[in-house]
């Protein structure tokens, strides 16, 4: 298990990393945490020709919020995200997501913008980033490109990233005060990836949902922000609506089957999930009969 | 100070002041290891050393008609690419069977394949370079034609006549078959009111040790001799086969094991990766290295149980149960692992069915088959988790069937605590057991009244709690009996040697070895707590066949039982010899002396007389002072092995507590409880951890592990993340209590305690979901309990 020859390239500014994936294309990959890069590297289920690590880019790591708009640089670390008091208070969504992404020795590596761009669809944060209606921040040949989170995942291990992109940063709008969220994931295990997960984020008014967005993950090739939940916004919820939103849930639905779940198990789980959701942001203990999450 | 009697000789070293025995002292090898100075297989360098990686097979089964190095061979670092074939000029092939397990074949197995291979994962050539980089650059340089064969994976159709047959020499798919018939079952079926079957299906499993199988092989021309390092448990096995198949005298073999990352049975095999780095650094004439990375490890490291058993029982209307019977099947790979083979597991489901209770009615059939996928053999507590779930699942459907409690029916019927010795129905001898105190005391410790309410009351919020019992029987201290009488050069003895030195410190050589178990931490207790010393004082040291005596190791939980005996009986030797020679210098009677910390002391008032190291000097140094015809043996050796009992039975009982969200198929484990009697307790912190990982190993089984296998033979989640392991994160607490009962083959006392804990986890486990699902009718006997498997159960997907 020991990764084929490679040469590394240890950049010194974001132009150099461009210059460097402008010239190997396909034939280079960008180091960042290294949590799926490395082991894939040694099982040599990719034998990259070069290595471009970013590590000792600066200006590609932090948090800042400005104005309505909150900036996280893509070599923030999950740890640094968990910690984060400016992500507690704004994008709190966020938080919760982290808490389960892997292990405290993954999260301490792993960071943001190396999740984003594996794109892998049973990861929390690119739930997260649809939920929260982030824009990502990618530097190409062609200059800075603002690429919509719906718009960047495309499928699995997919996005809009070009092999001469690097992704440097995320945007999120700051969550309004009167807002509240729901993060939950079926895994078999703390830290192992979601069977299904589920990040939402809500505005409740007089026991209502304002505003609901619910960014699935695991139940298809991609995350998936489930236009379903429009049937539950502005009505009063009783258990038919909700049973007819987890039948539109349904058919938004194209989960994959693997050797943790099949595809029906998956579809089973969502709705669950939903129902718990929903429960638990509008308090609503009669909406979820069963045992707790 | 009590005085210790007139003559010491006699004393139990239980009862002597200051011992260690039964004190949770810390273990003397933790700094070592907490500093990083533990020295495991893959620390080693040596100079010349080269590393194999071996080319395996992607097939479960294909011929291999060619194999084309051309390019490998050219490639930077690669010092040599070897064929089966050509490694067969170095090494004889084996066959994994016993004498005793009548009936058992096994076909020729070669350290790397020729000509065919058999499971996803046999290798087929070998590469050696000067780095593990370099060489695994040259296998994928290997160019191998195969043509496929049929493949046989599942084991319910092996026997069929449509089936192939994968070694066409034997006949059939059938490795070994095993029937008993005790007692008069078809009348003891006709007298019960009620009879439960059902099907018990286990998943295909493996031990997953932390540091993966691991060997030095180093081949000294000049001497003829060849040393090997390797994580093994048994350093005299390897030695007495390593010598074996080279065509070397054990005496040009020294097998030397320094510290090993967990071994769980997984390392007391010989494995053909193995056996070909002996040869290659035979062939090559240098050291060579071989370390299994994790998906080698998935793919050739012995997985373990895949059985699906059919078990009955007979009840009574008053709880009696009338008879056992099962119809075991079990699917062992393509060959029988070698030397302990593979029969051993189904062979141990036999014996062990229906153990702990009184009726002597029981017919079982057990059937091991060939398959092609990787070996199956021993692994932490043989058997013993598939008879337990079979015994305690039916157990538990027999009280449901009548209404009856589960404590209850098991207190009915597990062999009254005073009815010992006698015999299990499969013929096993009990020596003395303690089910129904063991029983009485877990039911104080989980306060199973208060459970049951709490279980009541949480139903009705739609909250499913349920609790699984499951007692058991553990076998221990195994005699000749285990292997011996088969053929296999596995000893069943153990020895211990104790020396004094001139300081007064003291040198112990065990042939038992140590995998994190703590067997050098027991040694070092039982040698100062018989002499008289400080455990400070004393050093231990195992795992060399050049410096230790003769014996086998450490497994089947004969660590503590075995060689804890003969590190005791060393030590009285060496006791005696010192105060005869204390006697004569002091002027004084043996009888009338005692060591007490480091000083040989009055026996009379305790008055120190004099210091071990003022003893030691005279002996070395200065002999010429002693009385006449005086010689000094400050060094004793003694060997132990049971002769009354083939094996030193233990029992226990564990109970499960847990939630399924019946939405979700989710488990929530909340506790787990283990009472279990292992005789003397040498440390009991060291005997409560061995039996907390044992239940986290067993729950392991009932609800995450599982080697996914295709219809292709293929193994398709290889790795950490597809594999489930247990990890802390899903673990309940485990509350261990102790009833003790010595056994008296020893004077120590020591059962074995290190496979307890997984032996009845699983079954404890199972009956909870089977509790906690009982309002929905469901019941399951299939694990691991997947949700996947819970909600397909309820009817949910």
């Amino acid at each position: 298990m020991k990764a084929s020859a490679f040469a590394y390239a240890r950049a010194t500014s974001v132009a150099n990393v461009l210059e460097l994936l402008s010239a190997y294309g396909e034939r280079a990959k960008v180091l960042s945490g290294g949590q799926s890069l490395l082991p894939a590297m040694n099982l040599r289920l990719i034998a990259p020709e070069l290595v471009v690590d970013i590590g000792e880019l600066g200006e590609l790591r932090g948090i800042a919020v400005k104005g309505s708009v909150i900036t996280i640089g893509a070599l923030t670390r999950h740890a640094d995200l968990l910690k984060s008091s400016e992500i507690a208070a704004h994008a709190p969504l966020l938080k919760d997501a982290v808490a389960h992404v892997a292990h405290p020795a993954i999260r301490n590596r792993g960071t943001i913008g190396g999740s984003l761009a594996q794109a892998d669809p049973a990861s929390e944060l690119p739930a997260c980033m649809l939920t929260l209606g982030a824009t990502i921040v990618v530097c190409g040949p062609g200059g800075e490109r603002r690429i919509a989170a719906r718009e960047f995942f495309s499928g699995i291990y997919e996005t809009a990233l070009t092999p001469q992109d690097l992704l440097v940063a995320v945007e999120l709008p700051v969550t309004p005060r009167t807002s509240t969220h729901f993060f939950h994931e079926f895994a078999r295990r703390h830290g192992d990836y979601a069977i299904v997960g589920l990040a939402a984020q809500a505005v409740v008014t007089d026991g209502r949902f304002a505003d609901l967005r619910l960014g699935f993950f695991a139940v298809g090739d991609r995350p998936l922000l489930a236009m379903s939940a429009s049937r539950l916004v502005g009505v009063s919820i009783t258990p038919a609506v909700l049973s007819e939103a987890c039948t539109a849930l349904d058919a938004e639905l194209d989960p994959p089957e693997d050797q943790q779940a099949t595809s029906a198990m998956r579809r089973h789980l969502a709705k669950v999930l939903l129902t718990r959701c929903v429960s638990s942001l509008l308090a609503r203990p009669d909406l979820c009969a069963g045992a707790s999450a | 100070m009590t005085s210790e009697a007139e003559n010491p000789e006699t004393l139990s070293v239980l009862d002597r002041p200051n011992s260690y025995i039964g004190r949770a002292v810390p273990r003397p090898n933790l700094d070592r290891l907490l500093q990083g100075r533990g020295l495991y297989v893959s620390d080693i360098e040596l100079p010349r050393m080269a590393h194999v990686v071996f080319v395996r097979s992607p097939h479960a089964h294909a011929k291999i008609n060619r194999i084309d190095a051309s390019a490998a061979k050219q490639m930077p670092g690669v010092i040599a690419v070897v064929s089966g074939r050509e490694l067969s000029n170095v090494i004889t092939p084996w066959v994994g069977v016993l004498s005793h397990l009548k009936g058992l074949k096994s076909a020729p197995q070669n350290a790397i394949a020729i000509d065919r291979v058999c499971w996803q994962g046999e290798a087929i050539a070998a590469v050696v370079a000067s780095s593990r980089a370099q060489a695994e650059d040259g296998a994928e340089l290997v160019s191998v034609e195969y043509e496929e064969l049929p493949v046989v994976t599942d084991m319910r159709t092996a026997l069929d006549p449509a089936t192939p047959v994968i070694h066409a020499s034997l006949g059939d798919n059938l490795a070994f078959e095993r029937i008993h018939d005790a007692g008069a079952v078809d009348h003891a079926f006709s007298e019960a009111d009620e009879m439960v079957e059902a099907e018990f299906v286990f998943g295909r499993h493996t031990g997953v040790t932390l540091e993966p199988r691991a060997v030095v092989a180093d081949w000294n021309a000049a001497e003829a001799r060849l040393t090997i390092y390797q994580g093994t448990q048994a350093p005299h096995m390897v030695q007495n086969i390593a010598a074996l198949h080279l065509g070397l005298r054990e005496s040009q073999v020294r097998v030397v094991c320094k510290d090993v990352g967990g071994s769980f049975g997984i390392k007391v095999h010989i494995y053909a990766d193995e056996m070909a780095t002996y040869a290659l650094s035979k062939l090559l004439r240098r050291p060579v290295k071989f370390v299994a990375d994790r998906v080698e490890s998935f793919n050739t490291d012995i997985h373990a149980r895949d059985h699906r058993c059919k078990g009955k029982i007979g009840v009574k209307r008053d709880g009696t149960i009338t008879a056992f019977e099962i119809d075991d099947l079990t699917g062992i790979g393509p060959y029988s692992m070698y030397p302990r083979t593979s029969a051993i597991e189904a062979n141990q489901v036999v014996n062990l069915v229906g153990g702990p209770y009184v009726t002597r009615n029981y017919r079982a059939r057990a059937r091991v088959v060939f398959q092609n996928k990787n070996v199956m053999c021993q692994y932490r507590a043989v058997g013993h988790p598939i008879a337990c779930s079979v015994t305690e699942g039916l157990v538990d459907l027999a009280a449901m069937k009548i209404g009856m409690d589960s404590v209850e029916i098991r207190r009915r019927n597990l062999i009254a605590d005073d009815g010992y010795p006698c015999a299990s129905p499969s013929g096993l001898r009990f020596e003395q057991l303690s089910h129904q105190a063991a029983l009485a005391k877990i039911v104080r410790m989980m306060d199973y009244e208060a459970l049951r309410a709490e279980q009541a009351a949480l139903r009705k919020r739609n909250v499913h709690r349920g609790i699984g019992i499951a007692s058991f029987i553990e076998v221990t201290n195994p005699s000749a009996a285990f292997y011996g009488v088969g053929g296999a050069k596995i000893s069943s003895q153990d020895g211990v040697a104790v020396r004094l030195d001139p300081q007064g410190s003291v040198i112990c050589q065990t042939s038992i070895t140590e995998q994190g178990q703590g067997s050098e931490a027991l040694t070092a207790q039982i040698v100062a707590s018989v002499l008289g010393v400080s455990m400070d004082r004393v050093r231990v040291i195992l795992g060399d066949t050049d410096n230790t005596p003769y014996g086998g190791g450490t497994w089947a939980s004969r660590g503590a039982g075995i060689g804890g005996e003969a590190a005791l009986q060393a030590t009285k030797v060496l006791r005696k010899n010192i105060l005869d020679i204390a006697a004569a210098i002091l002027q004084s009677a043996p009888g009338e002396l005692d060591i007490v910390n480091n000083r040989v002391v009055n026996v009379a008032d305790g008055a120190p007389r004099i210091e071990l190291s003022e003893l030691g000097r005279i002996v070395y140094f200065r002999p010429d002072t002693l009385p006449p015809g005086i010689q000094p043996e400050l060094m004793a050796t003694r060997h132990f092995v049971p002769r009354e009992y083939p094996f030193a039975f233990t029992n226990g009982i564990q109970a499960s507590w847990l939630e399924v969200d019946i939405e979700t198929g989710f488990i929530k484990l909340l506790k787990h409880w283990v009472v279990e009697d292992c005789g003397t307790i040498i440390n009991p912190q060291l005997v409560d951890e061995q039996i907390r990982g044992g239940v986290v190993q067993g729950i392991g089984a009932a609800l995450f592990e599982k080697c996914v296998y295709d219809e292709r033979g293929q193994l398709t989640n290889a790795n950490m993340a597809d594999y489930l392991f247990p990890m802390a994160g899903e673990m309940p607490d485990i509350d261990v209590g102790h009833v003790v009962s010595p056994t008296m083959e020893s004077e120590l006392g020591a059962k074995g305690a290190g496979e307890a804990g997984t032996a009845g986890a699983a079954a404890a486990v199972t009956n909870a979901v089977n509790d906690a699902l009982r309002p929905f009718g469901t019941i399951i006997t299939e694990i691991p309990l997947t949700p996947q498997v819970i909600l397909t159960a309820l009817g949910r997907i």
